[in-house]
């Protein structure tokens, strides 16, 4: 179904270098609407870099980006917001010192008294408790700060905040990083609820394939700074498909020690 | 009885009698409270050296006299610890403040002295302060300088611009210092004006820091500074209006304290001024760390100090050991925030 869909976001010859490094060489990508594509490769292989000049952190250096099959190009986070994406880092950008309900507002504040900027708590507060019901997620009070909170806690409101933005498309990266098996769950079911509303196409970077066979539609193998497979995840088994990805490895190992023959 | 029963935290395995447990969970409520109201340890400590100096001295200490002396001692810390919390918050610091709190007064004078009306010399004076902040924050976010290092340099090169300019002299007395009308007991003459200054500068920095946007930007600064950049805060705008920020308001109170002494002595170093504000901060519960502290407490660790200064010197023991009681204030106040931020770290997940 999806592959008939729109496609919402559209990467297209992207490359980046840091100094010397050419860590992205040449990536392109689709993001249908209403899609979980998943993003798996090894660690330095450039997937974060490719999120983080999606969401606007970075600047690639040659290629374009479109979304909803216009060109964009993203100075800052806030620009890349503008078009509707966001997204949530592998360190959770969460301040540990505020609580939870702030955490959940940084960026976008309840504000009044005009050029005063005095924050709106008690509006903040009530905001969050409803939101964070209404997304099944619990946390001992939102005024805990972000410090008390479990891993699996703290990703819940780094993932309830992007989501609270009503973004078009939202970037997840690692969003099971060092989470145990009922955290990850957590996670994994508000995922499932976001995609199942269909108002949201989603990316997500992980390394368990089973989490991403069960989230996605389609998952992209990266390697070296490129897309190496597009392999869309119905109609296959989990084996099959880590098959596949162990294979496209390995014919990269192959590549690799043959070209330095 | 009630009432412990509600409380979440589960009871050890091994029940202790009812009562204990009640005694235990006060004790929990209690450390709580220490732990979350910062203020609250320097508030204690003052009010405690306050009733030992009136039992001590009896009326000289609590006379208007001394309580404006020890004002006096509290003020030009007092007003530079505001400014440096924000900045400690950050997890920067401004070791300069001290020299302009003494540096707009002199271009208040200079401006003055060259024919420039008084009200024209102090804006300009105070637009100068905050211009020496601009260049601390720009040269620390953008050329990647350590604020420590930046405002270091920033303090001598003050200072000699002061010895250079001064040509040796001692300066002469600001108009408004002469005056008896209301412009002058408010810029300084009247001598709780300073210590008002203060107060009013603690509340609005109290809560520009716990009620504003900007206050949540600067703990989202200091504690996460990538994340609060990919949340889309603009840290390093936050930064540098910081420094603005605490170089403005040393040079306001700066001017107010030059107005109610009526002299400008270019051999006064500012430094002396900010380790007693730093001092000020840490003893009001700031930790260097960055992320958490207090305006309040700051100015509270002000006060503190001003009592210690003027209640040794009443009590009559030489001056010399002021110096050791603020050393070990500080070491006391500085190992109970470490002590209280690993309380907060380790309640993580109940």
């Amino acid at each position: 179904m999806s592959a008939q869909a729109e496609p919402v976001l559209e990467v297209r010859g992207v490359t980046k270098r840091f100094g010397a490094l050419v860590v992205l060489r040449g990536i392109d990508m689709v993001l249908r609407q209403g899609e979980v594509l998943g993003l798996v490769g090894d660690n330095g292989a450039g997937k974060s870099t490719l999120v983080k000049i999606l969401c606007g952190f970075h600047q690639q250096d040659e290629g374009d980006v479109l979304v909803g099959g216009r060109k964009v190009s993203f100075h800052s986070v806030e620009a890349a917001r503008a078009h509707g994406i966001e997204t949530v880092y592998q360190d959770l950008a969460l301040i540990p010192q505020l609580p939870v309900f702030q955490n959940l507002f940084l960026g976008h504040e309840v504000t009044r008294l005009g050029p005063l900027r005095m924050l709106d708590k008690r509006a903040m507060r009530k905001l969050a408790r409803q939101y964070l019901d209404d997304i099944k997620v619990r946390v001992p009070s939102v005024d805990a700060e972000a410090e008390q909170l479990s891993g699996g806690q703290r990703q819940a409101i780094a993932v309830a905040r992007a989501v609270r933005a009503e973004p078009k498309i939202l970037l997840l990266d690692e969003p099971l990083a060092a989470m145990g098996a009922r955290e990850s769950r957590l996670i994994i079911e508000l995922v499932k609820d976001l995609a199942a509303s269909g108002r949201v196409s989603i990316i997500v970077i992980d390394h368990n394939y089973a989490h991403l066979f069960e989230l996605c539609d389609r998952i992209n193998v990266m390697q070296g700074g490129r897309i190496t497979t597009d392999q869309p995840v119905h109609e296959t088994s989990l084996e099959e498909l880590t098959e596949l990805m162990v294979s496209s490895y390995r014919q990269q190992l192959e590549d690799v020690s043959s070209a330095g023959a | 009885m009630q009432a412990g029963a509600q409380t979440p935290t589960a009871a050890p395995a091994a029940e202790p009698p009812g009562q204990r447990r009640e005694v235990a969970s006060i004790g929990r409520r209690v450390l709580r409270l220490f732990v979350y109201q910062r203020e609250l340890t320097p508030v204690l400590i003052t009010v405690g050296l306050f009733a030992y100096f009136t039992i001590r001295a009896g009326s000289t200490f609590t006379d208007s006299l001394s309580l404006s002396s020890a004002a006096g001692y509290a003020g030009p810390y007092g007003a530079i610890a505001v400014g440096e919390v924000l900045l400690l918050v950050l997890g920067e610091i401004d070791l300069s403040a001290g020299q302009v709190f003494l540096f707009g007064a002199w271009v208040e004078y200079w401006l003055h002295n060259a024919g420039t009306p008084i009200g024209i010399s102090i804006v300009i004076a105070l637009a100068v302060c905050a211009g020496v902040g601009a260049v601390n924050g720009l040269i620390t976010v953008w050329l990647n300088v350590p604020s420590f290092v930046t405002t270091l340099a920033t303090n001598f090169i003050l200072f000699g611009f002061v010895l250079i300019y001064s040509n040796d002299a001692q300066g002469t007395p600001i108009p408004l210092s002469a005056g008896t009308g209301f412009s002058s007991k408010l810029m300084g003459t009247w001598q709780w004006s300073e210590i008002l200054w203060v107060l009013v500068i603690t509340i609005l920095g109290a809560l520009l820091l716990t009620r504003t946007r900007f206050g949540t930007r600067v703990i989202a600064s200091g504690g996460n500074l990538v994340g609060a950049a990919e949340a889309g805060v603009p840290v390093r705008r936050v930064k540098v209006w910081a420094f603005v920020l605490c170089s403005f308001l040393a040079g306001l109170v700066g001017i107010v304290d030059a107005v109610k002494y009526g002299t400008l002595d270019p051999g006064n170093f500012g430094v002396d001024y900010i380790l007693y504000a730093i001092g000020a901060c840490v003893i009001g519960g700031t930790a260097l760390t960055g992320g958490r502290g207090t305006v309040i407490g700051a100015f509270i660790g002000a006060i503190l100090i001003g009592i210690l200064e003027d209640g040794l010197t009443l009590v009559g023991v030489s001056t010399n050991d002021f110096y050791v009681w603020v050393g070990v204030v500080i070491i006391v106040a500085m190992a109970l925030n470490a002590q209280f931020d690993r309380i907060i770290a380790r309640s993580r997940g109940t």
